[in-house]
């Protein structure tokens, strides 16, 4: 691969020459286009060229913009063949190096992630005389990013060094967890967990732990409320007996830390801290904890609790999982019910619906179907939307009949809302509930709602309500569909607003096929075919749109003899438009 | 670093002086900001023109002893320019109303600029090399022939000579409904407050495409409206406080731990009015104009028309220090307030050690006040002392009775050269002072 082209001169360099013209242009999507290309061009240099002279290029070029400079991360991370295999691979390191200090996080991310990946090309060898070094460099770097990005890189050489090194990393990480920058501390906190999978455990009690509560207890908000990630990762690897005494003093004080946003990382994080501290501790600590989160005076951290409440009670241990529930969340969750933020209203209303299927049959009529119905009367439309959004799981417990009382006027209440996107949330639930409400039902009390909603002033819901007709159609099948909505559609074909009269003609575009044949060809077509006569040019054009939609449907004699001359009429209108679509439906329906 | 200079410690002496000489200004050279940044090497002003000037200390130690470390012009760059708002139709001035430096994280520099309505994040980086060589150019930019390419060259990287450039980095745009003014960057070095007349929105440092509102003063029915916020900043140390203050002359501090929406502070800071000098300007004259938290972050200092005031953080019900800036103007409210001049808003800013602080003045005078010995000083910035090195001679206004010589009456102050904002190095006595499109750089001379 060494050997280049002849001295003959060859064009097949051309394009690569290009390429590394390029990736000093001035032009940045040049550059970039040049970056995503390194690999080719490194082929064509070949190995050593590669090494000698594009490397060391391209560590000076850090003063790129940070999407090339991405690129550039990116791209390194898989160039180990190019620069002749593993036993070169420490070549990468100086680029990487550069990249891994400039102070764009994603760069530095990504350029961690590209050493992160080539550390696992190193010998251990290599390892020793090569990547450590550099990770000592960054950890010990004048700059904070270079300190930053040598707190992703301890977990990947650690495994594979020698014992002395091993004890110079710990050093490292010591250091870096209480750096005088609170950026330095966060990223050793959030690295905090996946360092702690890789040491011996003897080390994540002596050393580890006592980071952790220090970093836990920072003056930095930013920095406390990473440590509550750490702790989940740190109680996965101590042995049950271990947890009381290392990890729950730090968890308990971050249940109760001043800082709301310390608080809301707990709440946020609850399920994985419930699965990782294990049955007992939920039972004794985490249970209360919960109730205070749930009873917070900040509503952020009331919300994030919240929306935790259906995943924590089913994580709780079977055997006391019913009388925990009973006695100690509900009633916090039938005070979140009334409570004044609408947030946590909304976030509990699309969880609550879940409690049923694990309180079964009897606690649900008894005790959470009053509240269900209390939030399908709330003053904020999202926590009704959500409640209703949610009716399969209940449905499945106690049938939806035992709702439809209230049901029924809170969906009336959203399908006449002033907002139009509550009207179009609530209309998106329609197939649904007509599923589980049943024909009859929807007839008598649903169907004129997703009637009015055609002739609605916003074209968005017009829209979304034929799209509606059609799901519903595809639910209750054709017959209905003659009996109770066709009529109504086609009525509106002499509607004064040419508004309405073009609904008309969405409408049996999306309803053509779920109707079938017969009905499209008799009850639809002739309408769409006198409507070829409208003054209003719109209407025109959209019936020729109409025909070309239903064309697939009809019969080959009725298109040549009823669709084909009002096409060809059309083809000559005097508006341009409606000749244009005329002309394209002919082609389609190959009529031309 | 001790005191205000003038008495038996040291004297202030004239540096440098920045600017044009002429003596019709052009309004876009009047500078709107000065800022030094952590380490005091840089010194970054704005002007009414939406540039940013950035000044860089000279390493000492150089042939011309007398020179001892000069400012001189680092990067020059267009931060904001004029824009409309077609909604609103409105016009947004380009004026940069406050400059923050980041802490430095890099070989760059970072600062952050604002106008009325979009904060920029720009980064002030060097570049000393320069790629060299091309495969479709020869050395004098002659296009080669594309068949007769033998080689691939790879381009070398060159020494040359030092470039400073400034790049925009971010643009937090949008969020603010009211006019910009104040930004400060939080101790934990990822977020930052910007405020204007009545909200307060939190930021972080690389997310451009969301804030969030932490304070909101604003009534349901603006004809209610009776305060403004006028100025805020992050505690220098404690992550969750910031205080704002407000035209009525109070300060709230809030605490960012207690709730998500700051609405209600944790401590307010008022004192109480003096019902004997109350007059139709009370109200006006108490509005403060800039609020700045000493370095320890345990005081506050606040200026308002006619005094600046030492807060303890401990302490709500009083300022536990007060100076008189220019009390003879007290006389002279009437006249301030039929040409505006009530209304400008004057800076202050504390020295390195806490131990002194400054603020300005009318007739290009500024005041400092030393806390310790309760001694002040006033000086003028001016060009008849702008011989290098020469001592700044301390001025004084005459407060009726017999005019003293070397006192100026009241009467003759110019009232169109003031000096608003100020600046004191962060470890060294080197003060910058805006008087109108001068920048003045006076700095130490110990006795």
């Amino acid at each position: 691969m060494s050997k280049m082209a002849g001295a003959d001169g060859d064009d097949s360099l051309y394009p690569i020459a290009v390429l590394i013209d390029e990736l000093r242009n001035e032009d940045v999507q040049l550059r970039l286009n040049s970056i995503k290309k390194l690999s080719t061009i490194a082929l064509a240099l070949g190995v050593e060229r590669t090494r000698t002279e594009l490397l060391p290029f391209l560590t000076d070029t850090i003063y790129d913009e940070d999407e090339v400079l991405l690129a550039l991360a990116e791209q390194l991370g898989s160039f180990t063949v190019l620069v002749g295999g593993p036993e070169y691979v420490h070549c990468l390191l100086p680029p990487l190096e550069s990249l891994a200090t400039v102070e764009e996080t994603v760069v530095r991310d990504k350029a961690v992630e590209s050493l992160r990946k080539i550390s696992h090309e190193h010998s251990p060898e290599d390892l020793e005389a090569h990547f450590e070094p550099l990770v000592k460099r960054l950890a010990s770097g004048d700059w904070f990013t270079s300190r930053t990005s040598a707190c992703g890189l301890f977990s990947v050489c650690y495994p594979r060094v020698s014992k002395s090194t091993k004890s110079e990393i710990r050093q490292h990480f010591r250091t870096l967890c209480s750096d005088d920058t609170p950026m330095v501390r966060r990223a050793a906190a959030s690295k905090l967990g996946e360092f702690a999978k890789v040491l011996e455990l003897e080390y994540v009690k002596s050393d580890l732990i006592p980071l952790f509560a220090a970093l836990a207890s920072d003056e930095q908000d930013s920095v406390r409320l990473l440590a509550v990630e750490a702790c989940v990762s740190i109680a996965q690897l101590l042995p049950q007996e271990d947890l009381e005494k290392l990890v729950m003093p730090t968890l308990r004080q971050a249940t109760e830390d001043k800082s709301w946003r310390v608080r809301y990382m707990v709440a946020d994080k609850f399920s994985e801290l419930q699965k990782a501290v294990g049955p007992e501790i939920t039972e004794n600590d985490l249970v209360p904890s919960f109730q205070n989160l749930l009873k917070d005076c900040e509503a952020e951290v009331r919300a994030a609790a919240a929306n935790k409440v259906k995943e924590f009670c089913e994580n709780l241990p079977a055997d006391s999982r019913e009388t925990i529930i009973m006695n100690s969340i509900l009633p916090c969750v039938k005070e979140l019910v009334s409570d004044t933020n609408q947030h946590v209203k909304s976030a509990l209303a699309s969880v609550i619906m879940g409690l049923s299927t694990i309180l079964g049959k009897d606690n649900t009529i008894e005790h959470l179907l009053p509240l269900f119905l209390a939030q399908l009367k709330d003053e904020c439309p999202e926590v009704r939307l959500n409640i209703i959004s949610n009716l399969d799981c209940v449905n499945e417990v106690i049938g939806i009949r035992q709702l439809s009382q209230s049901l029924l006027p809170a969906i009336v209440e959203l399908a006449e809302d002033a907002k139009w996107r509550v009207r179009l949330a609530i209309i998106e639930y329609m197939p649904l509930l007509a599923g589980q409400l049943g024909m009859e039902f929807f007839d008598e009390k649903l169907n004129s709602l997703c009637m009015a909603w055609l002739v609605d002033h916003v074209y968005a819901i017009r829209e979304a309500a034929t799209c509606n007709l059609m799901k519903l159609v595809e639910r209750f099948g054709a017959s209905w569909a003659q009996s109770t909505i066709v009529p109504k559609v086609l009525g509106m074909a002499s509607d004064p607003n040419y508004l309405h009269r073009m609904t008309t003609l969405f409408c049996i575009s999306a309803l053509s096929e779920a109707c079938g044949q017969e009905i499209t060809t008799k009850q639809m077509l002739p309408i769409v075919l006198k409507m070829s006569e409208d003054q209003v040019a719109n209407v025109r054009f959209n019936v020729a749109k109409s025909l070309q939609k239903i064309g697939p449907v009809l019969e080959n004699s009725a298109l040549q003899a009823e669709v084909r001359p009002v096409l060809e009429k059309l083809a000559t209108d005097q508006d341009m438009d409606v000749k244009y679509f005329a002309q394209e439906a002919m082609t389609v329906l190959s009529l031309a | 670093m001790a005191g205000v200079g003038g008495g038996n410690d040291f004297q202030w002496c004239f540096s440098q002086v920045k600017g044009a000489i002429d003596e019709d200004v052009a309004e876009a050279d009047i500078i709107s900001t000065v800022e030094f940044n952590y380490s005091g090497d840089l010194l970054a002003t704005g002007d009414k023109g939406g540039r940013v000037v950035i000044f860089q200390r000279e390493q000492e130690g150089n042939n011309r002893s007398h020179s001892r470390g000069e400012y001189n012009v680092y990067s020059t760059f267009q931060s904001h320019e004029p824009e409309f708002d077609y909604l609103k139709s409105l016009e947004i001035e380009e004026k940069i109303n406050k400059i923050r430096w980041l802490p430095q994280q890099n070989a760059a520099h970072f600062l952050l600029s604002t106008n009325d309505k979009t904060i920029k994040l720009w980064k002030i980086s060097e570049r000393d090399k320069r790629a060299e060589g091309y495969n479709l150019k020869d050395e004098n930019g002659r296009l080669r022939d594309p068949f007769r390419i033998t080689s691939l060259r790879v381009p070398v990287l060159k020494p040359m000579d030092l470039m400073v450039e400034a790049s925009p980095r971010r643009i937090f745009a949008n969020a603010h409904t009211y006019h910009i003014n104040s930004i400060s960057v939080n101790s934990d070095h990822e977020t930052y407050l910007s405020a204007d007349d009545l909200r307060i929105n939190l930021w972080h440092l690389e997310i451009t495409d969301r804030s969030f509102n932490i304070v909101d003063i604003k009534p349901a029915n603006m004809e209610e409206l009776t305060e403004v916020i006028t100025a805020a900043e992050c505690h220098p140390n404690q992550c969750n406080v910031f205080v704002y203050s407000s035209s009525k002359g109070t300060i709230r501090l809030c605490d960012m731990r207690a709730s998500a929406l700051c609405d209600r502070h944790s401590k307010f800071f008022e004192e109480p009015e003096d019902p004997s000098s109350r007059s139709f300007f009370s109200e006006i004259i108490s509005s403060i104009s800039d609020v700045k938290f000493s370095h320890s972050g345990r005081y506050m200092m606040t200026r308002d028309y006619l005094s600046v005031k030492v807060w303890d953080l401990n302490m709500e019900s009083r300022p536990v220090e007060t100076y008189q800036v220019h009390e003879y103007l007290r006389s002279k409210l009437c006249s301030l307030y039929e040409n505006d001049c009530i209304f400008d808003k004057f800076e202050c800013c504390w020295n390195g050690s806490d131990n002194a602080i400054m603020t300005g003045s009318y007739n290009n005078f500024f005041r400092m006040f030393d806390r310790n010995t309760r001694r002040d000083i006033t000086l003028e910035a001016s060009r008849e002392s702008s011989k290098p090195r020469a001592i700044l001679k301390p001025r004084k206004v005459c407060t009726g009775g017999k005019r003293k010589k070397d006192e100026i009456s009241v009467d003759s102050l110019d009232f169109n050269k003031k000096i608003l904002h100020t600046a004191w190095h962060p470890k060294e006595n080197i003060i910058a002072v805006a008087a109108t499109n001068n920048l003045y750089i006076f700095q130490d001379k110990i006795n």
